[in-house]
């Protein structure tokens, strides 16, 4: 095996590479919505964790992923909804309030945990359904046709944002409180509305790329499942500069590099395996450096809206 | 759509803020097609009353009638849905969005933006009314006079026929002035009412039919515009007789304090907006630069202070080369800069007054010991600055930002004067000061020559720079078309050099 990189490896890495994408995608464009509308919300990960707890006891319980993923998204809205009421209605600071939710989620997924599960137990997830035809085309296939349904969601997803957010009026909505609240005030647009909304889609969203993990991938839930996925995913928003596309570009980029790295170790392929490990997140800081600029920021990211304040 | 309106009145109104009262029972009525002028001092109340009107702002007591009938205006969107639209202060428009897109923002109820139908109005809006716009071009590209153009139509597209603006001529050029005073008579003549508020008695005496004159939030004054004058109206305001300030004493420049030799920038959009720039400033010189706003008066701004690299050529400051040296050197040489935007590069707008007072001496003697701020000494430094300087605030422990825009400029006068610069940089100083405060202003600059210091005045005002300037520069496309003693210019020949027509001019 030894040296030899065949065409069969390939597919494995591209195929691996997109359904790693999945939870990335998913929680990115729903932070992309959140800071587009001025507010960051920094409890991404815990949100994923109590998405990810929830979607698989649901599974495990009422043994259909499909009612998983309900439930997991009413979760997420209801993280959503706490976060706006802590940093949009009492004005918190925003970081420190998503420390909060953070530490919240993570908490609470846990002990739920250890009180109704307790150990590992797998449960029957999502299906791969291979689309009929263009999964019989060669190479792309297997690498693009054979995934379960939220990794085909994640990317159309990516299209679906982006017309929301720059063609339909709520978008336009969006992206003015996230730049000018006051003079969206001043015309009538309800700063407040628009942020809770944001804030409830990101939940649902990051709830659903948490659920990805224990009911589309592992098919059982373990402790600290998401490994830092939500931070990263916040990464990627300013990395794609708050774009759909960007956020894509940045979450292949990645999931690329990492499943590049899993199948060196699992094939031996002959590349320095500390180098391979370290590879994605290098990836990421590196393409974070060179171009992370404040110039694409929402202006008023991060700062809470109080109709009548000057300056 | 609701009936237009014919009459509104606003009877009483009291509003309160922490510490200060800025409108007492006051009263006010405007009907169709009048122009109403509302005047007086800064932090006289004025933008708060229209505030009020436009339902930014909830009245302690009064009540606003509209044709008769008792109206509640709540926010904003209750107030478009009467007919009443507002230019404010400070515009209220989305940078990153389009013109087209900041016109419908807040009003679309379909689920997609109709941006071409949206196009098609906003064109037959700026048909009617002879504006000339791109719907397509982002608002950060467009110049401030054509900011405002999409302020007003924005309100012109929710079917506004009273059209409130504050201060609409304080950042345009002359020229664009009289575009604007142009377009409010048509609009008015349209049978649109107009409630305008400006420092510039000139364009009040032209463009109104009435003006109400507020004083420390009271209604001092209500009078029709054909039976005052503009010295009656200067008085009403400020409460007392007022003399225009004059250059004084005999013009005895000492050794140069500033001094460019063939400087080059780069403006923001990454042209370049100084070319070759020589000048020199001396010990008790006001030198005047006069120019329409966007020909290098920013950038030459900012290049003393440091804020803006120098591409080519030199920079001296008090005889040392200042070219590449920090804001804090230079600084700490003895520059004195008075910013164009006072309120956040002159000041801090959350800090309070007296933080922003000692902003850049703070870490030095006598307000500093041994690491630790000296309160005592802070204090009555302060609060002698602010009652000599005539701030209008509460206390100085009020945040800056809460101040008005002529309160605002004291704070920052009064920190830069009291440094003893050697050299005083001021970028269109004046700008929506009220004519007392222009005048406290000019004096100040005066004071600052007659001992010693040598001042640099960027203003668009002719009559300011004629009258208090020794020496005036006009910048035209980043050049200096030429340098004249006072007395051989006047407003002619420094508007035919401002536009750029040299020959004719000398
Ligand atoms: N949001 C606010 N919070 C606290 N004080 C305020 C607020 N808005 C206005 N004030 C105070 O109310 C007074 C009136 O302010 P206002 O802005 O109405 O004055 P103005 O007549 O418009 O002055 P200018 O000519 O400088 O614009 C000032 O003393 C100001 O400090
Ligand atoms: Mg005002």
């Amino acid at each position: 095996m030894e040296g030899v990189v065949n065409s069969d490896i390939i597919i494995i890495i591209l195929a691996t590479g997109i359904r790693l994408a999945t939870p990335y995608l998913l929680a990115a464009l729903g932070e992309m919505f959140v800071q587009r509308s001025g507010v960051y919300n920094l409890g991404v990960e815990g949100i994923m964790m109590m998405g990810a707890f929830a979607g698989f006891y649901a599974t495990l319980q009422l043994g259909s992923p499909l009612l998983g993923i309900v439930i997991s998204l009413v979760i997420g809205a209801l993280m959503g909804l706490l976060m706006a009421l802590v940093s949009v209605t009492f004005k918190a600071e925003q970081g420190i309030s998503g420390i909060g939710l953070y530490m919240f989620g993570w908490g609470l997924s846990g002990l739920l945990f250890r009180l109704y599960v307790g150990g590992i137990t797998s449960v029957e997830g999502l299906k791969a359904i291979k689309i009929p035809f263009l999964s019989n085309i060669p190479f792309f296939g297997p690498v693009l046709f054979d995934h379960n349904g939220l990794v085909y969601t994640a990317f159309l997803l990516v299209p679906l944002t982006g017309f929301i957010l720059f063609k339909t009026s709520w978008g336009l909505n969006v992206r003015a409180v996230g730049n000018k609240p006051e003079a969206a005030d001043t015309l009538g647009v309800s700063v407040v509305r628009i942020r809770y909304q944001c804030l409830i889609v990101g939940g649902m969203l990051a709830a659903l790329a948490g659920a990805f993990l224990t009911i589309g991938q592992a098919n059982m839930y373990a402790d600290n499942i998401t490994a830092g996925r939500g931070f990263i995913a916040i990464a990627l928003v300013y990395f794609g500069r708050w774009s759909p596309w960007g956020i894509l570009l940045g979450s292949l980029l990645f999931s690329l590099a990492d499943s590049f790295q899993s199948m060196v170790q699992v094939l031996g392929i002959n590349f320095p395996y500390e180098l391979a490990v370290i590879l994605p997140y290098m990836v990421t800081i590196i393409a974070l450096a060179i171009s992370y600029g404040r110039v694409w920021a929402p202006a008023a990211l991060g700062k809470p809206f109080q109709r009548g304040t000057r300056g | 759509m609701a009936e237009n309106i014919e009459h509104l009145e606003m009877c009483g109104i009291t509003k309160r803020f922490p510490g200060v009262l800025s409108n007492n029972n006051v009263n006010l009525q405007i009907k169709t097609g009048e122009v109403l002028a509302i005047l007086g001092e800064n932090g006289a109340g004025k933008t708060t009353l229209m505030n009020i009107l436009y339902g930014l702002y909830q009245p302690d007591a009064g009540k606003i009638l509209i044709n008769g009938k008792p109206v509640n205006i709540n926010s904003p969107r209750e107030a478009i849905a009467l007919g009443i639209g507002m230019v404010h202060q400070h515009f209220m428009l989305v940078p990153t969005l389009t013109v087209c897109e900041n016109v419908i923002l807040g009003l679309s109820k379909s689920f997609l933006v109709d941006l071409k139908t949206a196009t098609q109005r906003i064109k037959e809006i700026t048909a009617t009314y002879g504006l000339a716009i791109n719907p397509d071009a982002y608002v950060w590209q467009l110049s401030v006079g054509e900011q405002q153009r999409v302020e007003i139509i924005k309100a012109l597209y929710r079917g506004a026929n009273l059209l409130i603006l504050d201060e609409p001529t304080a950042v345009l050029t002359p020229q664009e002035s009289n575009e604007l005073i142009e377009l409010l008579r048509n609009m008015s003549a349209q049978g649109n009412s107009i409630i305008l508020i400006s420092h510039k008695l000139h364009e009040v005496m032209a463009l109104s039919d009435r003006v109400t004159v507020l004083r420390d939030g009271e209604v001092c004054a209500d009078v029709l515009t054909r039976e005052t004058s503009q010295e009656a109206l200067a008085q009403l305001m400020v409460g007392r007789e007022m003399a225009a300030c004059q250059r004084g004493g005999t013009f005895s420049p000492g050794k140069t304090v500033l001094e460019f030799q063939d400087v080059y920038a780069q403006g923001d959009k990454e042209t370049e907006a100084l070319a070759g720039v020589s000048l020199t400033i001396r010990e008790g010189e006001i030198l005047g630069i006069a120019g329409v706003s966007g020909n290098g008066q920013k950038e030459l701004a900012e290049v003393i202070a440091g804020l803006r690299k120098v591409t080519e050529g030199k920079l001296y400051l008090n005889g040392k080369e200042s070219t590449k040296m920090s804001p804090a050197w230079i600084i700490q040489q003895g520059l004195g800069y008075i910013p164009e935007d006072r309120l956040h590069v002159g000041t801090i707008p959350s800090f309070s007054i007296w933080e922003n007072l000692i902003l850049k001496d703070h870490h030095l003697a006598p307000y500093a010991k041994h690491l630790l701020l000296q309160n005592q000494v802070i204090m009555s430094h302060s609060s002698s600055l602010v009652e000599k300087y005539g701030v209008k605030t509460p206390n100085l422990e009020t945040p800056t930002g809460k101040l008005s825009g002529g309160n605002i400029q004291r704070v920052i006068l009064a920190r830069e004067i009291t440094r003893s610069p050697v050299a005083l940089v001021a970028a269109y100083p004046t700008r929506g000061l009220d004519i007392g405060a222009t005048e406290y202003l000019h004096s100040k600059l005066l004071e600052a020559r007659s001992q010693g210091i040598g001042v640099l005045l960027i203003s668009e005002d002719l009559e300011e720079l004629l009258s208090i300037c020794d020496n005036i520069a006009v910048l035209y496309e980043g050049r200096v078309m030429q340098v004249m003693p006072v007395e051989e210019a006047n407003e002619r020949i420094l508007g035919l050099l401002m536009a750029g027509i040299a020959e004719e001019a000398s």
